[in-house]
C-alpha cells in the first residue's frame, strides 16, 4: 500500500493507483473529461490538473501514478486557474451552440464550463475559421468535428473495446482530428455502427442519427397505423433516463408510457426473440444432422448466431470467408418487422401499407440493419424507424410525461407476448441460454440440467466464455445426438469476438455454436443505451434482465402462446419455407480495408 | 506505376510487422516513390493487421509522409525567419516561375512538387532548400535556377 495525502487527509492505496483513484476513495471530486473507465488512461484533456508539493508542474490526476508520501492539493487557486484556462481553450475550439445541440444538458464539457461559470472569455474563438465537416453519411450515427475536443475516447473505444479502428487520430497541431481512412464518410468505411463511440463522446461531435420527428409525424397521421416494439434491453435501463438509479426494471410504464406517446400498437421484440430461438435452435439441430447423419462436407462448425448488426458488419468486413457460418435467421428487430406489415396486418385487418413499423432499441447499429436492401420482404421496408433507448426517453420527456407515476401496464396481443428466454437475449450469453433451453428439451424431451433452468456457465462478463453441454436420453428422432457434448462459446465486445474468429481461422475452434455480441456486456451495454455506462452500470443492468427472466411465468421459447399461434395459423413450422422467405436472410462480402 | 504490394512486401520482410516497423515502412515506400498513395496504405494496413485509419493517422502526422500527390522530386523551401530574411521569397518567386506551379502544387508531369519547410538547419547558410533528401544552401534566382535544370536533365 502507498500513503499520501490529498488536501491533508491521509489515506493508503494499492501501489499502480492513480491519484484520482485515491481522491474518489477520499470523495474528493476531481474534474476530468478524456478519462473513461472502461478505456485504458490518454491523460491528454488535462482538466484533471492538481498540485503536487515540490513539484515544478501541475500533474494530471487522472494519469499520475500515486508514490508514497505524495502532498496533493485539488483545491488551490493555481490549480482552479489552470483548469479553467484548460476548458477555456477547449472550448475556443468547440462550437458551443449549445441550445441546439443535441446533446444539450447531456454534454460533460457544457457541465465544466458551467461549473467555472465563464464570463466572456479571454480566447479567440477558433470555429469560425476552420473549415469544419459534419458527416452525415451514416444512417446510424452523425460525426461533427466542430464540436470534437479531440479528447480520443471514441479512438480508444473503437481499438480496445471493438477491435476495429475505423477512426484514428490524423495530422497534428491545430489540424489535429478524429479521421476515419483518408476522412472517408463513415458510410464507406469499416465501421460497424455499433455507436460505442458515441456511448462514450463526451460532447455532441459524435451522436445518433435521430429519427424522433419522423416518428412524432407518423404517429400523428390518423391514416397511418404505428406499431411500435422494444428489445429486451431497453427495459432494464430506460429508467436511467427518466431518474431511476442502473438497474431499474421498468418494462411496465415504459409499455404505459408507449400508448401515452400515441403508437397504435405496443408490441415487444421478446416475441420475436423467442421465435428466433424457434428459428435458430432448428437450424442448429438441423445442421448438426446434416453434418452427423447426411455426411454434409458443407456444413461447417462452429455455427455463429446473428442478432447483432454490429457484429454481422464486422464478420463482413473481416471475416467474409465465415459466412456461411452465420446463421441465416434475421436478428429479432427484422423478423419482428417482416411480420408486422404481413402477419400482423392480416390478422388486424391493416393495410400494410398504412403501417408504420418502429423499433426501440438499445442500439445505433440497429438503424443500419433497418435500412439494408435485404430487409424488405415484407414487400415494404419492414421496420421503418429505428429509435434508441435514448430517444425514447427524450420522447418521453417532450409529452410531459410523469414516468415515475405511471401505473405498469401489458404488452399487447399477437406479438405482444414473451417468456424469461427472450428477455435474456439483452445480456451477453443469453441468446445462447435461450437456445439451450429449447434445443435441450426438443433433443431429449427433457428440461436442461440446470437449477431453475439458469445455465450459468454462460452468465456472467467474462470477454470469452465457454460451455460444454453433454446431450443424453435423447428421443428416438435425435439418437445420433447421444452423449454427445454440444461446446459452446461466447464473446460480448468486438475484440473479444476476434479472439474467437481467429482461432476459428487457425482451425483450432472446438466449438459448435457462439453467441456473439457486438457490445460490451451484450445489448444491456449497446451503444443506444442511456449515458454514462461503465462496467458497474453494465453489471446493474444484466442483474436487472435476469431478475426479469426469473419473474416470468414462461422462461421457454417455444412455451411462447404468440409463438406457438404463429406457427400454427401462419408459418406452419420452424425453418418452413414461409418462414425463410419471412425470416432468414444472407449476408454481404464487403471490403476488409 | 509501381507494384505497391510486391515493395510492401519486400518493406516488412525488412523491417519486421509489429506496430514499431510501421514508421520504416512508410519511410522506404516514399523513399522510393514520393508518396504514400491510399492502395499503398491500405496494403500497409493488410501486412501489419492494423487498421487503415491508422496507418493514415500515423502518416498524416507527419510532413515528410505525404498522403497527397507528390512529384519525383519534392521541393521543399525553408520557410523560417533567417531564410526569410536572406531572401527565401525571392527563390519561391523563381521556381514557382520556372515550373509554373504555385507552392503546395505539382508540375502536371509529376516530376516537381513546390512546398515550405520549417527550419531544416541551415541558417548559417541561408537561404536553404531541400530537393528530396539533398540541401542546397546560400542560394541566388540564378543558382536555384540551374540546379532546377540540373533535375530536368536527370
Amino acid at each position: 500500500m502507498i500513503n499520501l495525502t490529498i488536501n491533508d487527509q491521509k489515506i493508503s492505496v494499492p501501489a499502480g493507483s492513480t491519484v484520482l483513484d485515491a481522491a474518489k476513495k477520499l470523495n474528493i471530486n476531481i474534474p476530468t473529461l478524456c478519462n473513461h473507465p472502461d478505456l485504458c488512461i490518454a491523460g491528454n484533456c488535462r482538466v484533471c490538473l492538481v498540485e503536487q508539493k515540490g513539484a515544478r508542474t501541475l500533474i494530471a490526476a487522472c494519469a499520475m501514478p500515486v508514490a508514497e508520501g505524495m502532498d496533493i492539493h485539488t483545491n488551490t487557486l493555481k490549480v482552479r486557474n489552470a483548469r479553467k484556462h484548460v476548458v477555456e481553450l477547449l472550448l475556443s475550439e468547440h462550437r458551443s451552440d449549445c441550445t441546439k445541440c443535441y446533446k444539450n444538458q447531456k454534454c460533460e464539457l457544457q457541465s465544466l464550463a458551467n461549473e467555472f461559470a465563464f464570463g466572456d472569455t479571454i480566447f479567440l474563438d477558433l470555429v469560425e475559421d476552420h473549415p469544419y465537416e459534419i458527416d452525415r453519411s451514416s444512417p446510424s450515427f452523425i460525426k461533427d468535428d466542430s464540436k470534437c475536443i479531440r479528447c480520443q475516447r471514441c479512438v480508444r473505444t473503437c481499438s480496445e473495446l471493438q477491435y476495429i479502428s475505423a477512426i484514428a487520430v490524423a495530422n497534428k497541431g491545430a489540424h489535429q482530428k478524429i479521421s476515419s481512412f483518408h476522412d472517408r464518410p463513415m458510410s464507406h468505411v469499416v465501421c460497424t455502427n455499433c455507436g460505442q463511440c458515441v456511448n462514450r463522446c463526451p460532447t455532441g461531435a459524435l451522436v445518433e442519427k435521430t429519427y424522433i420527428d419522423q416518428v412524432w409525424d407518423a404517429i400523428y397521421d390518423p391514416d397511418k397505423h404505428v406499431v411500435v416494439q422494444t428489445a429486451p434491453a431497453v427495459r432494464v435501463a430506460l429508467g436511467e433516463d427518466l431518474g431511476y438509479d442502473p438497474g431499474e426494471r421498468v418494462t411496465g410504464k415504459m409499455v404505459t408510457a408507449l400508448r401515452q406517446l400515441g403508437f397504435d400498437s405496443v408490441l415487444d421484440t421478446d416475441f420475436s426473440a423467442d421465435l428466433t430461438i424457434m428459428e435458430e435452435g432448428t437450424e442448429l439441430l438441423t445442421r448438426l444432422k446434416k453434418a452427423l447423419v447426411d455426411g454434409d462436407k458443407k456444413i461447417s462448425f462452429p455455427m455463429f448466431t446473428s442478432c447483432s448488426p454490429g457484429w454481422i458488419k464486422f464478420i463482413e468486413h473481416k471475416y467474409p470467408e465465415f459466412l456461411p457460418n452465420l446463421s441465416t435467421c434475421k436478428s429479432p428487430q427484422q423478423m419482428f418487422g417482416a411480420l408486422a406489415k404481413t402477419y400482423f396486418a392480416q390478422k388486424r385487418k391493416i393495410d400494410p401499407s398504412k403501417i408504420v413499423s418502429v423499433s426501440v432499441m438499445p442500439c445505433t447499429a440497429k438503424k443500419y440493419e433497418a435500412d439494408r436492401p435485404e430487409m424488405r420482404d415484407s414487400g415494404y421496408k419492414d421496420i421503418d424507424y429505428v429509435l434508441t433507448t435514448r430517444e425514447l426517453a427524450v420522447m418521453i420527456k417532450q409529452a410531459g410525461i410523469n414516468f415515475k407515476n405511471l401505473e405498469p401496464s401489458h404488452y399487447d396481443s399477437i406479438m405482444g407476448d414473451s417468456t424469461g428466454a427472450a428477455v435474456i437475449f439483452g445480456a451477453t450469453g443469453g441468446v445462447m441460454e435461450a437456445a439451450l433451453r429449447t434445443a435441450y428439451e426438443i433433443v431429449t424431451g427433457r428440461e436442461v440440467p440446470f437449477n431453475n433452468l439458469n445455465i450459468t456457465p454462460v452468465r456472467g462478463m467474462e470477454g470469452v466464455k465457454e460451455a460444454t453441454i453433454k446431450i443424453e436420453g435423447c428421443t428416438d428422432d435425435w439418437k445420433f445426438l447421444e452423449g454427445a457434448e454440444l461446446k459452446t462459446a461466447i464473446a460480448h465486445g468486438l475484440t473479444n469476438a476476434n479472439k474467437i474468429m481467429r482461432l476459428v481461422r487457425q482451425g483450432k475452434s472446438p466449438y459448435h455454436f457462439v453467441e456473439i455480441m457486438a457490445c460490451p456486456g451484450g445489448c444491456i451495454g449497446g451503444g443506444g443505451q442511456p449515458i454514462p455506462t461503465s462496467m458497474e452500470i453494465r453489471k446493474n443492468r444484466m442483474k436487472a434482465i435476469y431478475s426479469e427472466d426469473e419473474h416470468m411465468i414462461l422462461r421457454k421459447s417455444h412455451e411462447n402462446p404468440d409463438v406457438i399461434a404463429i406457427y400454427s395459423d401462419f408459418l406452419g413450422k420452424p425453418n418452413s419455407h414461409k418462414a425463410h422467405e419471412l425470416l432468414h436472410t444472407h449476408y454481404v462480402e464487403r471490403e476488409q480495408y | 506505376m509501381y507494384q505497391v504490394g510486391t515493395l510492401v512486401k519486400e518493406l516488412t520482410e525488412k523491417h519486421g510487422r509489429l506496430r514499431e516497423s510501421l514508421m520504416p515502412i512508410l519511410q522506404g515506400i516514399v523513399e522510393r516513390h514520393s508518396y504514400l498513395t491510399d492502395d499503398a496504405m491500405v496494403e500497409v494496413a493488410k501486412e501489419l493487421d492494423i487498421s487503415a485509419a491508422e496507418v493514415y493517422g500515423t502518416a498524416s502526422f507527419y510532413t515528410f509522409l505525404d498522403t497527397k500527390v507528390r512529384g519525383k522530386y519534392i521541393i521543399r523551401v525553408c520557410k523560417t525567419i533567417t531564410c526569410s530574411m536572406k531572401g527565401k521569397g525571392e527563390i519561391i518567386e523563381t521556381i514557382e516561375d520556372m515550373l509554373k506551379i504555385k507552392v503546395g502544387e505539382t508540375t502536371s508531369d509529376r516530376m516537381f512538387s513546390l512546398l515550405e519547410t520549417n527550419c531544416i538547419g541551415w541558417c548559417h547558410k541561408a537561404p536553404a532548400i531541400l530537393i528530396n533528401d539533398l540541401p542546397y544552401t546560400e542560394l541566388t534566382s540564378e543558382k536555384v535556377v540551374e540546379i532546377i535544370k540540373g533535375y530536368m536533365h536527370k
